[in-house]
């Protein structure tokens, strides 16, 4: 086994070219020892990778095997009777998640295409420095700020003033807490919006100025020139980062139980209090030990994994397919 | 003869570098006018300058007029995506818009252009436009493609028909043929010369051969040492300039002693 390892490493690593031949044994050896702990790095985390899927469907499967599928349409949790249904959390976790996209994307393609296309040279760094230094708040703070500043905002201005001008759509109808869906949306929204305008904004700042040049050349407007030449060539990109701000949505932890209310229902109103997966598995992971409280939370984690991959695996398959034909025809001369 | 574009003392310059000085010439409607010179000597600048794309790269300082049909294009009233798309260019590497649909590409700017026309006007312009840049035949039964999967000529004659679709009456062109093979150039001379009939022409060319066989009057530029502005050395009548130029730069560049 640890032969045959050691061999097919060794067939992989010179079919890279990265064993040498003929240079002296002593650097020989050099090279080798290089070649397999770079070799081990990228294999740990495909080990790594691997066990975690096992482990989590190993200790789940008590909890998949005893509800199946209704695990996922059940909206029971009842640690008690050992009855357990995911479908608040999952429903918490994805509409918190795609509102706070909703609210982020608009405002960062705004950020980026501002940074990238409009703003003088000396404003640049700064404020796309402002900008990622969102990224750098810890995500308790965001909560915490969340709880004493924008829920009581959201609750008290925003929140009333919605219900009586758009009451007409469900979702904006109900008592406003202040906590809840909204908020944990609102706070994501901030938190995802470096991740997102940082990516477009590279993408964009990569289009060459000939394209650019092409659009002005024939009258275009500033913003003309952006959406005639700028956005379909930075589209691939600005989707990767969209899908990434996205996936640190679905997992954000923090912020989101100590805003999202952790009431477990399934209410229309994006006031009313919510949960998600995350949260709840933090929530409660401390107070259980064994059984099937345990292997349900655990399913949890796997479908919010699940999820993440799946989302991640479509916005490859996306940028892939945009991205091909952008580079066929890139390719000619 | 009156210009039809007139310069007065145009300057230029990028970042407080003078890039060109003091350029006065008369550009005639409905010729073909060669700028030649040798690499640095402002050719480029001066074209941009033309159609006021030279602005558009930040730390840009313009002096001077432009004339353009009675209207200096300078004045403050004078709005400058209205002069570039009266005054349309076509550049040196084939720039079009590579995921865009050929129809697209030529169409651009008319979408840009105030006013709904109908669809059937638009594909007329684009048919009219793509036999003018002569691809129309080697295009018209993939319209569809996107403008990227054209060869490099190909692309650049999208490129002037794109141009054309506006219906400007002044053609900048910079270097349009220096990323082209022999075959796609002979195409595009043709078709600068069918084009003259409607359209005023101004090409820069680092090719002196095909100034000599394109253009009605050729401007030789220079910059006398590389840090120095470049200058209008001589401008006149094609065929003066290549057989008896008034000046000893001229000559020595006509010639091929340098550049």
């Amino acid at each position: 086994m640890k032969g045959s390892l050691i061999s097919s490493f060794k067939s992989i690593a010179s079919g890279m070219g990265i064993l040498s031949r003929g240079a002296n044994p002593l650097r020989r050896l050099g090279d080798s020892v290089f070649a397999f702990v770079v070799f081990l790095a990228a294999f740990a985390v495909i080990i790594l990778m691997a066990l975690m899927v096992y482990e989590l469907v190993r200790q789940s499967l008590p909890s998949i095997e005893q509800f199946g599928v209704r695990f996922l349409i059940s909206r029971e949790w009842d640690p008690i009777n050992n009855v357990y249904g995911a479908l608040p959390y999952i429903y918490g976790t994805i509409v918190s998640s795609l509102l706070a996209l909703l609210m982020s994307v608009p405002l960062s393609l705004g950020i980026a295409i501002f940074l990238s296309q409009f703003a003088p040279r000396w404003l640049r760094a700064p404020l796309g420095m402002l900008v990622d230094l969102l990224a750098a708040i810890p995500s308790v703070v965001y909560g915490l700020w969340g709880i004493f500043v924008l829920a009581p905002f959201l609750g008290k201005t925003v929140e009333p003033f919605l219900a009586d001008h758009l009451g007409g759509i469900p979702v904006f109808r109900g008592p406003a807490y202040g906590i809840g869906l909204f908020a944990a949306s609102v706070v994501l929204a901030i938190m995802i919006t470096p991740t997102i305008s940082a990516i477009s904004r590279e993408v964009m700042a990569n289009v060459s100025r000939d394209q650019k040049e092409a659009a002005q050349a024939l009258g275009a407007t500033p913003w003309e020139t952006v959406r005639m030449s700028v956005l379909p060539l930075a589209r691939p990109g600005i989707i990767g980062a969209v899908i990434l701000g996205l996936g640190r949505a679905l997992g954000e932890t923090m912020a989101v139980t100590m805003l999202i209310g952790n009431v477990r229902q399934l209410n229309v109103s994006i006031f009313a209090p919510a949960y998600s997966i995350a949260s709840v598995i933090a929530n409660e992971f401390a107070e259980v030990t064994e059984g099937p409280h345990m292997a349900a939370l655990i399913e949890m984690a796997l479908i919010l994994l699940f999820i993440t991959l799946l989302l991640n695996l479509l916005a490859r398959l996306l940028v892939q397919r945009t991205g091909s034909r952008a580079a066929r025809v890139k390719g000619r001369p | 003869m009156a210009g039809y574009i007139t310069t007065n003392n145009l300057g230029a310059s990028f970042g407080g570098v003078q890039a060109i000085e003091n350029i006065t010439v008369e550009i005639p409607a409905n010729k073909v006018t060669a700028i030649i010179g040798p690499s640095g000597c402002g050719k480029s600048t001066f074209l941009r300058c033309l159609n006021r794309m030279h602005e558009l790269v930040p730390g840009t300082k313009i002096s001077g007029e432009v004339i353009w049909d009675g209207r200096n294009i300078y004045a403050s009233e004078m709005d400058a995506t209205e002069v570039r798309r009266g005054i349309g260019m076509v550049f040196q590497k084939p720039n079009p818009f590579p995921l865009m649909s050929i129809e697209d590409n030529v169409s651009a700017g008319l979408r840009l252009a105030a006013g709904r026309m109908s669809k059937a006007r638009i594909a007329e312009i684009i048919e009219h436009s793509l036999k003018l840049a002569a691809l129309w035949d080697e295009v018209k039964n993939k319209l569809g493609r996107p403008g990227g999967s054209l060869s490099g000529g190909q692309q650049q004659r999208l490129c002037i028909a794109r141009a054309l679709a506006v219906q400007p009456d002044v053609i900048l062109m910079d270097e349009p043929c220096s990323a082209l093979d022999p075959a796609s150039t002979q195409k595009i001379e043709d078709t600068i010369d069918k084009l003259k009939k409607d359209y005023t022409i101004v090409i820069v060319t680092h090719n002196m051969q095909q100034a000599a066989r394109v253009s009605d009057f050729t401007g030789f530029m220079l910059a006398r040492e590389m840090s120095d502005p470049g200058r209008m050395i001589e401008y006149g009548p094609t065929n003066k300039i290549f057989t008896m130029p008034d000046r000893k730069e001229t000559e020595n560049y006509i010639t091929g002693r340098f550049g």
